[in-house]
């Protein structure tokens, strides 16, 4: 047990943290932009696995990592254009639709990846085309925190840039402005002007190209291969994640970090012959702790009508 | 007037599933040369042969249970997908009567699909708790217990009921007085009849008892139920309770009829399809079982299309969702309706 109280202080504990962390993050930063906007996105799930796939096996094709990166952002904005359409031109209740994205997703990647490769397991006989990592000089030199926050995927650098560019564009843009409060009262948002109908369709392809980001770092940067329904359950960790921090990118992107910690202590766990099978479940009963927490907050602000 | 409503209803769904069968079509066409090879074994397969016939019969009882049990839920605006867990757990049950219960004929059979119901609602009190009590979102919470559940009963069976002796990771076997008899030469599940009247039972409770009256209310509006004095929350706990119970004893069945073991590694996926029964039956549990049947002979269509032609079958997971997004476009036809409604008015006028 020893060993496991001396993970906290060596720096490669914490450098894998903000490794796992990385899809979170930018799974947190879609679900918020959409949830601002009053729109839940549980078609997030669907989007990364989109993006995943098409990263992967564009970037594979093209022999290059930045057009995968494009390719699979373009998927998943795709697959968010469908969830806006279906939602706001067509009606469908979101949550349906995000259920059915998620599950054409599923079926979607696995059928192109047997048509692709003839294999239904992953797509390593591609070969791939890793994101690479990044080497900065200047934070080498720091000496624990270098060791922490140097030498990751170029992805990892962007998620922690795109929190405060998130957080910078919710309370300070006139976008953003506009966004919570179509959010926050359509009516009062339409009558001084504003379109909710282009607020919220902006806000869902946002949505669409943060979860894209988070897909791609699955398959070209946490691993290098796709492999079937390989986001497991991060898109729904990333709402959870996202109700904890409410309508804060900071605070969302603590609650990404937390999950991380969890699913990185997990790993340290196995060494310690714990089986995987406990471990696995840490973040999804952490998720329930959360969501009970969150949803304990709400309910004492609340009237009794409210209530029920 | 109702009549040409309903028309207008069964048109689109007609054209609902044409346009989703199309959509599989066209991918089917970009990956084989054989399209109509492969396009009459995905159609007409479950019908070619009597033992493909029963194969069919046998998927849909699974879904027809996840579909009943999601259709009650979702009567009551609660959007609890949490049907794959309570399965799971509800086989898990299930596998440990079967192997601790004493081996009493019929006996030992009913108090193993009881304990699958019984483990079911276990698995689905606590999504259904926490949002009574605290409001907590159900359909997060009952997707991470879906996860959980996979992962507990897995590191269960693996470590503490797994029969070594049999070459894949699978429990003991059942002994035979838990089996649930298979009919026929081609081992039609008896289990048919217990889903088909599980059906009826449900359909009945929702319709024709002040109960099932109450889950509709409160389905169609939280505020009119709450002040015409029905305990919300009680209904809607109780009807995820219901609703879990009924998931478990799918898994039950399946494992008891179909495996006589404990064989699943992955979550199987009849929770998940379960959704796709409840939206196209419209939540009405009677419309379940054509639905669950609809969905099986997809399944089972793509399953012989794969074997006969060596496509993927997952294309029928796209053709389904296809079909969920369709249905359930509120805003489809919608002109149609409208207009019919004007013409009608006019007429009464």
């Amino acid at each position: 047990m020893s060993n496991f109280a001396l993970n906290f202080v060596d720096p490669a504990f914490w450098y894998s943290i903000l490794r796992v962390s990385t899809p979170l993050l930018f799974a947190v930063m879609a679900a918020l932009v959409s949830s601002v906007a009053g729109s839940i996105n549980i078609g997030i799930e669907g989007m990364m696995l989109m993006a995943a796939f098409w990263g992967n096996v564009i970037g594979a094709f093209a022999k290059n990592p930045w057009v995968g990166l494009l390719a699979g952002i373009a998927s998943a904005v795709a697959m968010a254009l469908l969830l806006a359409f279906s939602h706001l031109k067509l009606r469908v209740n979101l949550v349906i639709a995000g259920v059915a994205l998620n599950l054409f997703a599923s079926g979607f990647t696995v059928f192109m990846l047997f048509a692709l490769t003839g294999e239904k397991g992953t797509s390593a006989s591609l070969g791939s085309q890793p994101i690479p990592k990044l080497d900065i000089p200047l934070l080498r030199a720091i000496p624990f925190l270098g060791k922490v926050l140097n030498n990751h995927n170029a992805l990892t650098y962007i998620a922690l840039i795109s929190i405060f560019v998130v957080d910078y564009l919710i309370r300070k843009t006139p976008l953003g402005m506009r966004m919570r409060a179509v959010g926050e009262n359509p009516d009062a948002a339409t009558s001084v002007g504003v379109s909710v109908l282009r607020i919220r369709y902006l806000s869902l392809l946002l949505s669409g190209l943060f979860a894209g980001l988070a897909g791609v770092f699955l398959s070209m940067g946490y691993v290098s291969w796709f492999a079937r329904d390989m986001t497991n359950g991060r898109g729904f960790i990333a709402l959870a994640a996202q109700a904890l921090g409410g309508k804060s990118a900071i605070l969302g992107a603590l609650g990404a970090l937390l999950f991380g910690i969890a699913e990185a202590t997990g790993f340290t766990l196995q060494s310690l012959r714990i089986p995987s099978e406990i471990t696995n479940m840490i973040p999804f009963i952490l998720t329930l702790i959360v969501l009970v927490i969150y949803a304990r907050t709400r309910v004492r602000s609340h009237s009794r009508i409210q209530e029920i | 007037m109702k009549r040409s409503l309903a028309f207008l209803e069964i048109s689109r769904m007609v054209i609902t599933i044409l346009i989703a069968l199309l959509i599989g079509y066209i991918f089917l066409l970009f990956s084989t040369k054989d399209v109509n090879e492969a396009l009459k074994w995905f159609l007409y397969g479950p019908l070619s042969n009597q033992r493909r016939f029963v194969e069919f019969l046998n998927n849909s009882i699974p879904i027809m249970l996840t579909g009943l049990a999601l259709s009650l839920v979702f009567q009551a605006e609660v959007f609890n997908i949490g049907a794959e867990g309570c399965l799971f757990f509800g086989g898990f049950g299930a596998m440990l009567v079967a192997l601790k219960f004493p081996q009493i004929p019929w006996v030992h059979l009913i108090v193993t699909l009881s304990a699958a119901a019984l483990f079911g609602a276990a698995w689905a009190f606590v999504p259904a708790f926490l949002k009574v009590r605290w409001k907590a979102s159900e359909l997060v919470s009952s997707l991470m217990m879906n996860y959980i559940a996979y992962l507990l009963v897995l590191f269960m069976v693996n470590n503490y009921f797994r029969d070594k002796a049999a070459g894949a990771l699978v429990s003991y076997r059942f002994p035979q007085t838990a089996w649930l008899a298979t009919l026929t030469r081609y081992r039609l599940n008896s289990g048919f009849f217990i889903a088909v009247s599980a059906v009826i039972l449900i359909g009945f409770l929702l319709y024709f008892t002040k109960y099932g009256y109450q889950i509709r209310v409160v389905g169609a509006n939280k505020k009119f139920g709450f002040y015409s004095g029905i305990n919300v929350g009680l209904t809607v706990f109780w009807v995820q309770l219901l609703a879990g119970m009924l998931a478990g004893l799918a898994g039950g069945i399946e494992l008891a009829a179909m495996y006589r073991r404990f064989v699943w590694q992955s979550l199987p996926g009849y929770g998940f399809d379960g959704i796709i029964v409840a939206i196209l039956a419209r939540n009405n549990p009677f419309l379940v079982i054509p639905s669950a049947l609809f969905i099986a002979y997809l399944r089972v269509g793509a399953n012989i299309m794969s074997r006969m032609t060596g496509l993927a079958p997952e294309v029928v997971i796209v053709i389904q969702s296809v079909m969920i997004l369709l249905i359930t476009a509120e805003a489809l036809l919608d002109r149609f309706k409208k207009k019919l409604i004007e013409r009608e008015a006019m007429k009464n006028e």
